[in-house]
């Protein structure tokens, strides 16, 4: 974790001595807050998505890819694609919160001009690995990485996080073909499970049960973990890296808006979605922000 | 050999020698020991595409992606970002399936990818109408930062193949699947970008690439039976246009033909006619497929349907050196 962090005091009531688990569960915490406060200020964006996925975006940066702080982009890093793309905002939090983004970039989010754009775009934040926004492509991409690196006999892990409505492009399982067929054991894909999409449930728009039994039919290494659960997060690359010749699949169970009770489990919450100013204050208590960060968050000016 | 292996083994139809995928397909296999970083992507189509001279000869750089033209598309944007050189290969229609790809995962995210895709255009043949891609030319021009490059003979294909290794960007190159009529000498220079004059004239400008560049060829040597001299471009770069070469042409002849396998909209004779009217308007005509879908035949008895042909040009070129008089007149 990087010290750097400035916006907030967000977290800082935790003591260095206190527990990697719980540090990074303030880490999620963390980038729950930035993410909301930067659709608030945005007017736009998709917090129902972002929020589902902050526990496994903390675990991702604060444990499992090791960045080298001073050289995030050497070039036998481990990589990340967020394949879901319009998760955007909690991936920029991420960045802040790791010390590879400045936090009051992050809070310029949609803004013409910003590199925080509404879509992670890699020709402005290299740290993106490839650009996303339209589902399946950043999936197929990281199958690339996966293959680039091997090929160059490099040891680099690729991560990437799918959405489960992003399941449903046809692109996926040409991916998830591919992947297991070229034995891609340094490619780990996390599926950000919340069961809600855009319109509606998963299960009513395009059913993707029984999940688990498909990635296995694919032949994948395929995990089913709570996406909440730090530990089990961290324990699930674990076990990922642990099987050679093929790829890992992590089907994190995550809850849509998770953090935020009003937005739970509420297909209207996926976005693109305006919050009010009491919308995002609401949301930002739910989260445990005291007053003073919230204003700091909401009304100050980078 | 036994009978039944005699059965067992199919000729396969379409790799004649001097066709333009047979011509890519050798020079990449023969340039790739000084392209450590080149790899090939194929989607179960590498004795179509000429590729599978590639795979021969370097078999561990040679990547197979199976039927699954997005992913592939996809992923050669992913090889790209770990400093890799990918040639994406399959048929010119089957890159239409992957636009989109190519779109955000290679241009957008400015990867250094080289997309080949053979079987453009009528010259398909008797595959018919679903095969014959006449849209790829306007569909890869309109994604910003993509350079697109339609060779018109084996010598050129061989050129254009080691200049696109050492561009630093995204291509889309059209080869072809017929065998194709030899135009040029290894004194030919090909160049990213510049246009050719093969025959200087004064009256008309054929603007042309591909197969129709042969044709356009023989269309001035039509007219120039009639006393009408007719200029020559070669133009293999589509994008970026040759805008110096044909805003002289323009002044010079006063007027142009454009002549492509590929549909009216969007190709070389829309970019050639983007530049010309800013540049040094004047009355353009339009050798292409007027808008429909193409069907089975052979390639030369399509050209002839669909009026892709020399005696097709010359129309065209009387045409335009008429509409030329009327404005001065």
């Amino acid at each position: 974790m990087n010290a750097n962090f400035q916006l907030s005091q967000l977290s800082s009531s935790l003591a260095p001595e206190d527990e990697f688990v719980p540090r990074l569960e303030a880490c999620a915490r963390d980038i729950r807050r930035i993410s909301i406060a930067a659709i608030y200020r945005a007017t736009s964006g998709h917090p129902g998505g972002s929020l589902s996925c902050a526990d496994l975006l903390a675990a991702l940066y604060g444990s499992e890819l090791k960045l080298n702080a001073n050289d995030p982009l050497a070039s036998d890093r481990n990589r990340f694609v967020l394949s879901k793309g319009h998760a955007a905002p909690a991936l920029y939090a991420a960045w802040a919160r790791f010390g590879f983004m400045k936090p009051h970039e992050v809070l310029t989010l949609r803004k013409l001009g910003s590199r925080a754009q509404g879509h992670p775009h890699v020709g402005d934040l290299p740290l993106a690995e490839t650009s996303t926004g339209s589902l399946g492509q950043g999936f197929s991409a990281a199958i690339g990485m996966a293959l680039g690196v091997r090929h160059q006999r490099k040891t680099a892990r690729i991560y990437t996080i799918l959405g489960d409505g992003e399941l449903q492009e046809g692109e996926v399982w040409e991916g998830a073909m591919c992947a297991a067929h070229h034995k891609l054991s340094n490619l780990c894909a996390i599926v950000d499970y919340n069961k809600l999409q855009s319109d509606d449930r998963n299960a009513a728009i395009m059913g993707l049960e029984p999940l688990a039994q498909k990635w296995r039919a694919f032949g994948w290494n395929t995990l089913e973990i709570s996406g909440h659960d730090i530990a089990s997060i961290i324990a699930a690359f674990g076990e990922a890296r642990a099987v050679e010749n093929r790829p890992a699949v992590i089907i994190a169970h995550t809850i849509k808006g998770k953090g935020v009770a009003y937005m739970e489990d509420q297909p209207l919450w996926h976005g693109s979605v305006k919050l009010t100013r009491e919308q995002a204050e609401t949301a930002l208590v739910s989260l445990g922000t005291p007053a003073t960060q919230i204003k700091e968050l909401l009304d100050v000016r980078g | 050999m036994s009978a039944v292996e005699k059965m067992a083994s199919p000729q396969l139809i379409g790799s004649s020698g001097d066709s333009l995928r047979e011509a890519f397909g050798k020079a990449l296999s023969e340039f790739a020991n000084d392209y450590p970083n080149v790899v090939v992507l194929d989607a179960d189509i590498a004795g179509g595409t000429g590729v599978h001279h590639f795979r021969k000869s370097h078999p561990d750089r040679f990547f197979q992606f199976g039927i699954a033209e997005q992913n592939m598309m996809a992923a050669a944007g992913g090889m790209a970002a770990t400093g890799l050189i990918p040639i994406v290969t399959t048929f010119a229609v089957f890159c239409l399936r992957a636009v989109e790809q190519a779109r955000l995962s290679i241009a957008y995210s400015k990867r250094n990818v080289k997309i080949v895709a053979s079987h453009p255009g009528l010259d398909v043949g008797p595959d018919g109408g679903s095969a014959q891609a006449l849209e790829d030319i306007a569909a890869f021009r309109a994604i910003p930062g993509m350079t697109v490059i339609s060779p018109a003979d084996a010598e050129e294909m061989r050129q254009a193949t080691r200049a696109i290794l050492d561009f630093d960007g995204p291509v889309y190159m059209r080869t072809g699947r017929s065998g194709s009529t030899k135009l040029f000498g290894p004194d030919h220079r090909f160049e990213i970008g510049k246009g050719q004059t093969l025959r200087n004239g004064k009256d008309v400008t054929l603007v042309a690439c591909g197969v129709e560049v042969a044709r356009a060829l023989d269309a001035a040597q039509l007219l120039s039976r009639e006393g009408i001299s007719a200029r020559v471009i070669n133009m293999p770069t589509i994008k970026p246009i040759d805008t110096q070469l044909l805003a002289t042409a323009s002044r010079e002849t006063g007027c142009i033909v454009t002549a492509e396998d590929h549909n009216i909209f969007g190709g070389l004779g829309g970019a050639v006619a983007e530049t010309i009217v800013q540049t040094e308007p004047c009355p353009i005509e339009f050798v292409a497929v007027r808008d429909v879908f193409g069907q089975s035949g052979e390639p030369q008895e399509l050209a002839e349907h669909y009026r892709l042909t020399a005696p097709h040009i010359a129309d065209a070129a009387r045409r335009a050196i008429a509409r030329k008089k009327a404005r001065r007149s």
